[in-house]
């Protein structure tokens, strides 16, 4: 898989911009060369997304150390693909062309769905004969003609198709025959190809392709987005990027081909961000935030990926996604004594307007907030709870100290003391220490990790095959260093520098009860982007 | 009694449990069952005692690595391809299906075969858990042949072995798996209803069901619930530590190590793996063994985690059951006791053993 960036066009373009689109805030960040922080912002989300991103934009760009004409690239991480699954909103018609017909038909395209967003995105499904063996050997004949009703079918109702085929990850031959046709049949259509998305696993790679070619327009808005807010600042000659779910970069064009792989950037924006931010390579990161927080793992610099797929708006998908522990319990989270006299953390929170309604801010509502303020860990705000409210809170913020101290034990890996990095507006609320942790680091610039670990996002390239491993391959060893290369040649062609290019993960899992020995085989290869 | 819409995924839920870690997941399985049962009907489970004397029951599963199902989804066909060619082979008429495990993907196959020819599935299985070789099966025990047996794939292609013992069956079979590419329906022991009665393990299928239901009525207390129902008892609560997993000889093998916590802190167990969990260590002595039913379930969730997704930092909360009866006589051990996988030590059923190491009552 390739990202296909392009290259700045000026070398004395030397700053870099970093914006998260988050559900709350709209962090903005600007990097120098030796990535130091120069500028930062943070606003409300709007709506449109477009007038949150030009505010953060503006009000970094207004900062005396920044000269627009130095900025060579922004990155921009967003949720905004994901709320569109979940609240159903601006999705395109998508039909279906499953390649496996004989092997694979003993479950329906998008069966199981949750039956309004299928309503929602399909006008139809066809399974026809074709897909590979495991091996990348012909399974069964491709039916073209099959393809080419299929496409009468659905022409003129179709907004989108999206194509997979039995073992596609191995060879997406049938795939790449399957498209030719619709492009025949059906112009320039968008479509989705399920080897360019996801990998083994056929139901949740096509439920992922699916999701994504119903996500086209979406694509379009955010891609517009970032143009215009690029355009009112007259920084067209910047050149833009969307970080995706692993925490690396891809070009406009291709998140406009492939926005389901945004899915899932903010928590990995948070992870690199703090990475970054600690100088600490492998470490746990603790990201809390108003509502919220997410514990994950860095190995090597890169969120740790969970091995399980991920449901998006209640479709089993199978992307790799950062592994994460997520717990209701963040600065705003709202605390009060249950009719047993048991303190009761959340799940509500105030949000954003922790700023009227906290106790410390002269509000009525305890939060977990004014408890960090009463036991000294946070200086904010400007009244004194009051002491009828002091033992509740000592309470609430002892039980909150155990959640994350629990959440934090289940992300680690490994017996013994590991550092753990602190970020995001809510982390005032963590104690000093932990079991099971060596030090807490809490980061200048905690609270804009998300955004500079969008800033300082790299360019990555993957690999991800069943191969055979037994005699007449070269052994194992030799396939794995065949595919390493391969993940190198991937990210040097998505803009990599071929000088900083490192393998970051191999993930090899044997197959069971067959003759010939085969493994799975995933390598990833990341560097930064050249030129920078 | 019917596997229909509501009771399948109780069913499936149950299945996975009586898997020891094997079997692959039940996901796909169940998506197919249920796509198939909505088109065909529900599936009539029947009691050994219906099946008439001279008519044959197939016990029937899926062969193969659980990677090549997951992107060959399988097609329901294969079931009436497996009856045809099995009546046209013996002559007798085929009355239903059978789990030939009642465990992960192999638990849902047959039901899908039932569904789509309108056979109903036999309340028994050949192994009351998941064993990972053809010659493990209680019908074996019992002297039935694994042959005449028949291979099909997805595409329909069909062979049929004939006079094989379970041994020269399970290494043929295999061979011809890969011929298939990586995975292919099987149907062996086959046998009539008179043979059946004395050669499977009756009542599986009612077993897995009202295991899921256990776990569905006791959502805040899954694990403690499954092990009063079983009558099992926890290994050790801890977190994976280590995990090794290698193929050899067409099988993962490899083992794992549980770190204890809470209650079971500073206690270390190890959990041998040859497809299923298979032994459990503790300081170098046995804790408990295969046939006996060795389960790593999700200590918050209850939920199974199988061999194959067993991963570094998983809070997991390790159980045994007590093996299925037939596993515990001496023919049956001679099939399946740690010495049949390799191990230099001899069975003691689970509830001789000393579950901890300080003897504590758990």
């Amino acid at each position: 898989m390739t990202t296909g960036i392009p290259q700045p066009a000026s070398a004395r373009q030397d700053l870099r911009i970093g914006i998260d689109v988050g559900g709350t805030n709209t962090d903005a960040v600007a990097l120098d060369t030796s990535s130091t922080p120069v500028a930062k912002a943070k606003v409300a989300t709007t709506i449109d997304i477009t007038s949150g991103i030009r505010r953060a934009l503006g009000e970094v760009l207004a900062n005396p150390r920044v000269d627009a004409t130095r900025v060579g690239h922004i990155m921009l991480g967003t949720t905004h693909a994901t709320n569109a699954v979940l609240q159903r909103r601006d999705l395109r018609r998508v039909a279906v062309i499953r390649i496996g017909a004989p092997a694979s038909v003993a479950v329906r395209p998008m069966f199981g769905w949750p039956e309004d967003l299928h309503q929602h995105v399909s006008v139809g499904s066809r399974i026809v004969r074709g897909g590979v063996e495991l091996n990348g050997s012909d399974g069964v004949p491709f039916d073209a003609d099959e393809v080419t009703r299929f496409c009468e079918e659905i022409a003129g109702k179709a907004e989108a198709v999206a194509i997979s085929s039995v073992f596609a990850p191995v060879s997406p031959r049938h795939e790449l025959l399957a498209r030719d046709i619709v492009r025949r049949e059906l112009g320039d259509i968008p479509l989705s190809l399920s080897h360019e998305i996801a990998s083994l696993g056929l139901l949740e790679r096509e439920n992922a392709t699916i999701i994504n070619a119903a996500l086209g327009h979406v694509a379009r808005k955010i891609v517009a987005a970032i143009e215009d807010a690029l355009a009112s600042f007259d920084l067209d000659h910047v050149v833009p990027y969307f970080t995706q779910n692993d925490g690396t970069l891809m070009s406009l064009d291709f998140t406009e081909r492939t926005p389901v792989l945004t899915i899932g950037s903010g928590p990995a924006n948070s992870l690199r961000g703090a990475a970054f931010l600690s100088d600490l390579s492998d470490a746990l990161v603790i990201d809390i935030g108003g509502t919220s927080t997410d514990v994950g793992a860095l190995v090597q610099s890169f969120p740790r990926e969970s091995t399980f797929g991920v449901e998006v708006g209640g479709v089993a998908t199978n992307f790799r996604m950062p592994d994460l522990v997520s717990i209701a319990i963040g600065g705003g989270t709202i605390v009060r004594r249950a009719e047993d006299g048991t303190v009761q953390l959340g799940p509500q929170s105030v949000g954003h307007d922790l700023l009227h309604c906290a106790l410390t801010f002269g509000g009525d509502t305890p939060t977990l907030t004014d408890a960090a303020a009463v036991e000294g860990r946070a200086r904010i705000g400007d009244r004194i709870p009051p002491d009828t409210s002091a033992s509740l809170l000592r309470e609430a913020l002892s039980r909150s100290d155990h959640e994350l101290a629990e959440a934090v034990d289940r992300v680690k890996v490994a017996r013994g003391d590991v550092p753990l990095v602190a970020v995001g507006g809510g982390s005032v609320l963590l104690p000093d220490a932990l079991p099971g942790v060596s030090k807490i680091v809490r980061p200048d610039d905690y609270d804009v990790a998300n955004a500079i670990g969008a800033a300082i996002g790299t360019v990555s390239g993957q690999v991800d095959q069943i191969v055979e491993i037994g005699a007449g391959t070269g052994g194992r060893a030799r396939v794995i260093e065949v595919a390493r290369q391969a993940a190198i040649d991937n990210a040097v062609a998505a803009g990599a520098e071929p000088s900083a290019v490192e393998i970051v993960d191999i993930d090899e899992i044997p197959l069971t009860y067959l003759r010939e020995p085969a493994i799975r085989l995933r390598v990833k290869a990341a560097g930064p982007l050249s030129n920078v | 009694m019917r596997l229909d819409e509501t009771t399948l995924p109780v069913y499936a839920k149950g299945a996975a449990i009586l898997g020891a870690g094997g079997g692959g997941s039940t996901r796909p399985g169940l998506l197919a069952a249920l796509e198939t049962v909505e088109e065909k009907g529900p599936v009539e489970v029947i009691s050994l005692d219906d099946v008439p004397d001279d008519e044959l029951i197939v016990p029937a599963g899926l062969m193969g690595s659980p990677n090549v199902s997951q992107e060959k989804l399988g097609n329901p066909e294969m079931g009436a391809w497996m009856r045809d060619i099995l009546e046209r082979e013996t002559g007798k008429r085929v009355c239903a299906f059978m789990p030939a495990e009642i465990a992960g993907q192999n638990a849902l196959a047959p039901v899908i075969w039932g569904a789509h020819t309108g056979l109903p599935v036999v309340d028994a299985d050949g192994m009351g858990r998941a064993f990972p070789e053809a010659q493990m099966f209680s019908m074996n025990v019992a002297g039935v042949s694994p042959s005449p047996s028949a291979l099909i794939d997805e595409r329909g292609h069909k062979v049929m072995l004939r006079n094989l013992d379970a041994l020269r069956h399970e290494r043929c079979a295999r061979s011809m798996v890969v011929a298939f590419g990586g995975s292919a329906g099987n149907a062996l022991y086959v046998c009539t209803g008179a043979q059946a009665r004395t050669a499977v393990i009756a009542g599986s299928v009612t077993r897995a069901l009202r295991i899921g239901q256990v776990l569905a009525d006791a959502p805040a207390d899954r694990i403690r619930a499954l092990l009063d129902h079983l009558g099992g008892q926890v290994i050790i609560t801890g977190k994976v530590s280590d995990i090794e997993r290698h193929t050899s000889g067409g099988f993962v093998r490899g083992h794992a190590l549980i770190d204890g916590v809470g209650v079971d802190s500073g206690r270390l167990v190890r959990i041998e793996i040859q497809n299923e969990n298979l032994i459990v260590l503790e300081e170098g002595g046995v804790l408990v063994s295969v046939p006996d039913i060795i389960t790593l379930l999700d200590t918050q969730t209850g939920d199974v985690i199988f061999t194959e997704t067993i991963r570094y930092g998983q809070r997991g909360t390790l159980v045994a059951f007590p093996s299925p009866d037939i596993w515990r006589t001496p023919e049956g051990l001679a099939l399946v006791a740690p010495r049949a996988f390799g191990y230099d030590f001899d069975y003691e059923p689970l509830e001789l053993l000393t579950l901890s190491r300080n003897g504590e009552e758990r």
